[in-house]
């Protein structure tokens, strides 16, 4: 009997629709968000995480209202990233209804961002985004090296992706959304090394993103990568996997999950 | 010119109170929710609650100094009240966090920290890594003595958390329910009229809605 490990479903939004994409590219449409994030809310989901990757600033306004939407009718936590770059998106989108907010780029080209926003809003409401990819290859982890990536994958930022994210926890963020550029929609499951490396670095809970493509990949997310949470998109939006399946998954294999 | 209010939550300017504005509307469609700090407006209400999320340092301050502590031990002697996480603890008689915090009072226990208790507790082995602060996420709730607002609820069901401090289960004669988290902490107290939640029943679906709504049919008697 204790806390349960998360399951959340990621929603990235682009122009008002839920898309997915294959390495950041090859976008796929997978449907209304409001409507999807119901689904997952009827199923079981644990949170749900809206990312926003639309390129223009008016649509900005189209999210705040499809936020608004689905907070007034789905009663768990909801993430808002995508976008954020001062403390006026965050407090924007916390009054839309958001309960925390993902920081990414923000926070590489100005850290303060995320010590500030902490200490107005609380650290339980800042999520500190990370995508990184490995730069060294090893065979085992201890040598292995991951750097931060921005600009979808296409941009070497020189910064270590642990020693990034004990230093974002230490600037106050309350969790991290860690995910694998070089796994992110090609279904061979997560990056467990980098995965494990952050989790065991960091003393706040880790969400594990990118590269699920069956149950089982969510299973080692949780017991070789250390992840207090499994964030996957793909497997639920087409149908292959309900929330509900995974959790059972999930539980039968020895993890604690709410069912 | 205000219409009356029937459910009012308390807003003392700390932050996110749309969630829980959210949630009540969702369960008492009926009814008129309000958010504000305007006192008369609060004691007209029938139902008060007093949420909370951030430091409780800058909370109890800002409640202060719009005069709403005295609201507040008001309504608690008269209606029903419901605390919800900070807003809990700040209901206490004293808090550890921002060097040590005189609270509301309303009820005699102590605000501890998560990081504090687990480096004073015995080593862990490695196979057991240390517990991570915030506790977040979905944990059990043990409803150890029966209560109005337990109503339609299983003992063991799973409420959203999420807190660096708590209050431990033992140091409150009023507990009814608990969690939990490397050391038995409340979930939920009772005391007459006034509830206090440690979890979040506006983020914690069917069970948490199911919650509000029996605190908003509740009379305030046990």
């Amino acid at each position: 009997m204790g806390l349960a490990k998360r399951i959340i479903p990621c929603l990235d939004v682009d122009n008002g629709r839920v898309v997915k994409g294959v390495q950041f590219v090859d976008i796929r449409d997978a449907g209304n968000p409001v409507e999807v994030a119901r689904r997952y809310n009827e199923q079981g989901a644990d949170e749900i995480t809206f990312l926003d990757i639309t390129a223009s600033h008016e649509a900005r306004d189209t999210t705040v209202k499809t936020v608004e939407k689905i907070a007034s009718e789905v009663f768990i936590p909801l993430t808002v990233g995508g976008g954020i770059r001062e403390c006026q998106d965050i407090r924007r989108m916390l009054n839309a209804g958001a309960d925390k907010v993902g920081i990414n780029t923000a926070a590489i080209h100005n850290p303060d961002l995320v010590r500030e926003a902490s200490n107005r809003f609380g650290s339980q409401c800042i999520v500190v985004a990370i995508d990184a990819k490995q730069v060294a290859l090893a065979t085992d982890t201890q040598s292995a090296r991951w750097e931060i990536f921005t600009h979808g994958g296409r941009k070497p930022t020189g910064i270590d992706a642990v020693e990034w994210a004990v230093k974002m926890t230490d600037y106050g963020a309350g969790e991290i959304l860690l995910t694998s550029m070089d796994q992110d929609g090609v279904k061979n499951g997560f990056d467990l090394g980098l995965t494990r490396a952050v989790t065991d670095a960091v003393n706040v809970p880790v969400i594990a993103s990118g590269g699920v493509g069956n149950l089982q990949h969510l299973v080692d997310g949780v017991v070789e990568g250390h992840a207090d949470a499994v964030l996957a998109a793909s497997i639920f939006h087409f149908g292959e996997y309900s929330i509900g399946d995974a959790k059972q998954y999930m539980a039968d294999h020895g993890i604690e999950m709410r069912l | 010119m205000t219409t009356a209010v029937d459910i009012a939550v308390i807003d003392y300017g700390m932050g996110n109170l749309h969630s829980i504005a959210k949630a009540l509307r969702h369960i008492a469609p009926e009814r008129h929710v309000w958010v504000g700090d305007d006192p008369e407006l609060i004691k007209s209400a029938s139902h008060v609650v007093y949420p909370g999320v951030g430091a409780i340092g800058d909370c109890m301050a800002e409640v202060r100094a719009r005069g709403l502590d005295q609201v507040i031990h008001e309504v608690a002697q008269s209606k029903p009240l419901l605390g919800i996480c900070v807003g809990m603890q700040g209901m206490m008689a004293r808090s550890d966090e921002n060097g040590g915090v005189d609270c509301l009072g309303l009820l005699p226990s102590r605000v501890q920290f998560f990081s504090d208790h687990f480096s004073d507790a015995k080593p862990q082995s490695n196979a057991q890594p240390a517990l991570k602060v915030p506790h977040m996420g979905w944990n059990q709730v043990e409803q150890t003595q029966p209560h109005r607002l337990w109503q339609r609820i299983e003992s063991g069901a799973r409420f959203y958390f999420v807190h660096s401090y708590f209050v431990a289960a033992d140091d409150c004669a009023y507990t009814v329910g608990k969690a939990n988290y490397g050391i038995d902490i409340i979930a939920m107290l009772a005391r007459d009229n006034i509830c206090a939640v440690q979890f979040h029943p506006e983020k914690s679906h069917h069970d948490g809605l199911q919650l509000l709504k029996n605190f908003v049919d509740w009379d305030g008697a046990s």
